[in-house]
């Protein structure tokens, strides 16, 4: 029964949802955008962000501790990756890219299953955010509300880092010509490590505010790389405007037809990506010889 | 197996004498090493699923995620047929579910390949998951959902006096062996087809196997359909093999451990998947059952599969392979400079002048002749105020240029004066912004680059685009079969080389480009000045009768400057060509007339001598770098 109430809630959900993806699509699209890797291990990179902050969150009981960690925990996964896998794999072809990175995701979410087992846990929301809010034409959970708020801020920052800093613009020169970068004496290695770094603690951070919503599981991960996927091909890759674009209508797309009939989410959300790659094959606004 | 990739071998068959030797042998050796039947028939399925999944992907470079939708598929339209709509024979279900998943694969295929590389495989990434959920929600009803489809009943075939019955184990073995005999068999055919030779070329280089004549796009669909085909099968088997259609073959995991298996067992080499199928499967018993493990077996898994993608790159075939060639002192002759230029030049050029005499006339015959019935008079190729403009730039403006039938012309310019746009709008590479592109007297402005190489004009590349990982005389054929077979034609069951023409027209190419002592040399392992002259040699393959030559020179020495021309000029007999390149000296000996471009304009136009007296030429271009000259 849909009723007006319902669809606005849900209108929140996938705005909620799409914020989320907004953020963790931005890493994967940073990261392919200047290093040229696609990472299959992303969506186990949210996962990891998730149970850090869980351990954290049982060591010290806060909340904010627990986000903090979580980030940080990914932020040297990310640049170890990096420095001891990835970089390897530069000037192999992109199949291998592909295939270590799928198998690097097998080896995290494997790892994660055996310390943790396969049963669920869960982070509970920071009292502060607890109950529930009165928004005067409905009732909706205060953590969610947060959650866009936290997240949003988050892409502000990655936002401020991408356009107002040095690093930045080395990065988005990199998306455009990776070549005319290298060859203008910048350390292209070291730019290479933040920018993975940077991508895997944008996952990371997604991952451990998401856990008050939902239980962690070792295997949560695939979900969302599949959903990060349909936001960059939407959103276009390589740009940070069309993950935050592509990951809101992906969020709206998933949450309004899960109103009607959750099982037919994805077969929008995957209609709406053929949709897009018939209309405007490089994305809403990707740019033509960015893959 | 790497012989006789385009099926030029000696032994035709031998391959698939020992895998029939083997299937058969296997039910009596394997029991004694502890094997279960299970376990071999699980292996088969694994094996028949990877067959198509490494022809996508080994043979033709697409790497799916995508090969768990079209199993799936398969077997469940195999399995609903077999329980819920009352169809009584086995064989004939598991047929119609492998068409039904290859006209899906047709259908997923067209959205997939929209796009190449890495959103390709995003996008099947996306497609593995969406069936799973059609499978589990929508399609409930028809498919039982998360229950599956329980009751697939055995096969059984009537011979008229008895009955047979496969049931399970080492009884339905046969009837799952039989089966990827038959797939192992068209598999080897169609990699041995010049549709196998096709998916090569485009795995090592598209744009070129585009650019000499073959349409990409529809040779790539046709390996998604035949992958989806095989996928559909091994789906059926699955449900046959356990007399129930699991929903999980729908999993992201299928597509998952299918990819691992491939990559573990060696890609593009068709029996790879069943090999890291049984190390998998050997494997997840041992550490599941022997080492008591439990459930950490697949951390142990993944962990050996990224160190294998580290270190050993082409799978433990290619592993084995390596270590045959070591222990056999066989490692591939390191590439003999047979005929290096610098040292023995005397007899190199005696060797080409003699090729060039016995290949003589006859070849240009062949060559040449093809296309000669079509009727035009007038110029071959003319161009009529042809520009350029990148956003605010303009690289050509305007541009009048025409040429005539069995005319060399050459095209100078300083450095940024539009050359190569010039080239690139010729043959059609990008669109110009305005203007038009006439080819013997018809227009091709907006065409493909892969139509207009059919029609007869194609390029050189200024920077070498070969098919790398391919033998000379492979990147040759390539390029001949554009032009024998035309730009796309379904021969996958056809061997190669029983093309009419193919075998003369590669060795006429093979000859005139001085390439006939290194045939089956790796283009990897080539000097420069070689790759140089079968880049210009996979222009001519496809017998084009205009050829452009975008810098044929650059990089070369002084000496092989001098064979280069030697070459060009032998080619441009009875053919037309127009030539771009800063060595002045060389283009005015080749060429009969000789156009200026400056600034994306023509400046001037007309022999070679009079270019040379020209003062605004001189002043424009030739003052600057006269130590060229």
């Amino acid at each position: 029964m849909v009723t007006w109430s319902n669809f606005l809630s849900q209108l929140f959900n996938g705005l909620a949802l799409g914020a989320l993806l907004a953020l963790i699509s931005s890493g994967l699209t940073i990261i392919y955008g200047t290093l040229g890797v696609l990472n299959l291990a992303h969506g186990a990179m949210f996962m990891l962000g998730g149970y850090a902050g869980y351990v954290a969150y049982e060591r010290s009981g806060s909340f904010v501790v627990a986000v903090i960690a979580g980030t940080l925990f990914l932020l040297v996964v990310g640049v170890l990756m990096e420095r001891v896998i990835i970089r390897r794999f530069y000037k192999r072809p992109p199949e291998d890219q592909l295939l270590v990175t799928f198998g690097l995701s097998i080896c995290f979410v494997e790892l994660v299953r055996y310390f943790f087992s396969s049963l669920s846990k869960t982070v509970p929301a920071p009292a502060v955010f607890s109950g529930i809010t009165n928004l005067g034409f409905m009732f909706y959970p205060t953590y969610r509300l947060a959650v866009v708020g936290i997240v949003a801020l988050a892409l502000v920052v990655l936002f401020l880092v991408l356009y107002k800093t040095r690093l930045g613009l080395i990065v988005r020169a990199g998306i455009e010509d990776s070549v005319m970068v290298d060859s203008l004496g910048i350390n292209v290695d070291r730019v290479f490590m933040l920018v993975f770094g940077i991508g895997a603690m944008a996952a990371g951070f997604a991952g451990i505010v998401n856990a008050p919503v939902v239980s962690l599981a070792p295997d949560m991960g695939e979900a969302i790389l599949v959903q990060t996927f349909v936001v960059v091909v939407i959103g276009g890759v390589g740009s940070f405007p069309g993950a935050v674009l592509g990951g809101l209508i992906a969020g709206e797309i998933i949450s309004i037809t899960s109103m009607f009939n959750p099982g037919y989410a994805y077969v929008m959300l995957f209609a709406a990506m053929t949709l897009v790659l018939m209309v405007r094959p490089h994305g809403l606004l990707g740019v033509r010889g960015r893959e | 197996m790497n012989a006789d990739r385009l099926g030029n071998t000696q032994r035709p068959l031998l391959v698939e004498g020992l895998t029939a030797a083997a299937l058969i042998v296997a039910p009596l050796v394997l029991p004694y090493f502890g094997a279960a039947p299970d376990t071999v028939n699980r292996i088969l399925v694994w094996g028949m699923l990877g067959i198509g999944f490494d022809i996508l992907f080994g043979y033709t470079g697409l790497l799916s995620f995508g090969q768990s939708a079209l199993y799936g598929t398969g077997g469940m339209v195999a399995a609903y047929l077999l329980t819920q709509a009352g169809f009584p024979h086995v064989v004939t279900a598991l047929l119609i579910g492998m068409v039904v998943a290859a006209v899906v694969g047709y259908l997923v295929g067209l959205i997939a390949l929209r796009r190449t590389g890495i959103y390709f495989a995003m996008i099947t990434v996306a497609i593995a998951e969406v069936f799973f959920f059609i499978e589990f929600n929508p399609l409930a009803h028809w498919t039982g959902g998360e229950n599956g489809l329980p009751g697939v009943p055995a096969p059984t075939l009537h011979l008229g006096f008895t009955t047979l019955k496969f049931n399970a184990g080492w009884t339905l073995y046969p009837f799952l062996a039989f089966f990827y005999f038959v797939g192992i068999v068209i598999a080897l055919r169609i990699v041995r087809s010049p549709v196998g030779a096709i998916f090569r070329a485009i795995r090592e280089n598209p744009l070129r196997a585009a650019a000499v004549g073959h349409s990409v796009h529809a040779y790539k669909l046709c390996a998604f359909v035949v992958a989806a085909a095989y996928a559909g099968l091994a789906g059926g088997l699955l449900g046959v093999m356990q007399g129930f259609m699991p929903p999980d073959a729908f999993m992201f995991d299928t597509s998952g451990q299918l990819v691992m298996q491939t990559a573990i067992g060696g890609i593009g080499t068709l029996f790879g998947p069943l090999l890291g199928a049984s190390v998998w499967l050997f494997l997840q018993d041992f550490l599941q059952d022997t080492l008591k493990l439990g459930a950490t077996w697949k951390l142990v898994l993944g962990v050996i599969f990224v160190l294998l993608v580290f270190f050993l790159r082409h799978g433990l075939i290619g592993g084995i392979r390596d270590l045959h060639a070591l222990a056999t002192g066989k490692k591939r002759a390191p590439a003999e400079p047979k005929e290096e230029p610098a040292a023995s030049g005397e007899t190199a050029e005696e060797a080409q002048r003699a090729a060039l005499a016995s290949a003589g006339p006859a070849v240009y015959a062949t060559l040449a002749s093809h296309r000669a019935a079509r009727s035009f008079s007038g110029p071959i190729l003319q161009t009529t105020g042809l520009s350029k403009h990148y956003g605010g730039i303009a690289a050509n403006v305007d541009i009048e240029f025409s040429v005539n039938p069995g005319e060399v012309r050459g095209i100078i310019g300083p450095n940024g004066a539009g050359k190569t746009t010039f080239f690139k709008m010729l043959t059609c590479e990008v669109p110009p912004s305005s203007g038009t592109i006439t080819f013997e007297g018809r227009d091709i402005t907006g065409m493909s680059v892969t139509d207009v190489c059919q029609l007869g004009l194609t390029k050189s590349y200024q920077v070498n685009q070969l098919f790398n990982r391919l033998t000379v005389r492979e990147n040759l054929t390539i390029a001949a079969l554009a032009e024998l077979r035309g730009k796309f034609r379904l021969d996958m069951l056809r061997s190669l080389w029983k093309i009419p023409g193919l075998r003369d027209q590669v060795e006429h190419t093979l000859e005139l480009v001085n390439l006939t002592q290194r045939p089956d040399t790796a283009v990897s392992e080539l000097a420069y000045g070689e790759k140089r002259r079968l880049e210009v040699g996979l222009a001519l393959a496809s017998s084009p009768s205009l050829l452009l030559l975008d810098e044929p020179l650059a990089g070369m020495s002084p000496r092989e400057r001098v064979e280069t021309v030697k070459l060009l000029k032998s080619i441009s007999r009875g053919r037309t060509m127009i030539i771009i390149d800063h060595d002045m000296a060389s283009l005015f000996e080749l060429a009969e007339r000789v156009t200026v471009l400056q600034e994306g304009r023509v400046l001037v136009e007309g022999t070679p001598d009079e270019i040379k007296s020209n003062a605004q030429v001189q002043e424009a271009y030739l003052g600057g770098v006269q130590e060229a000259a």
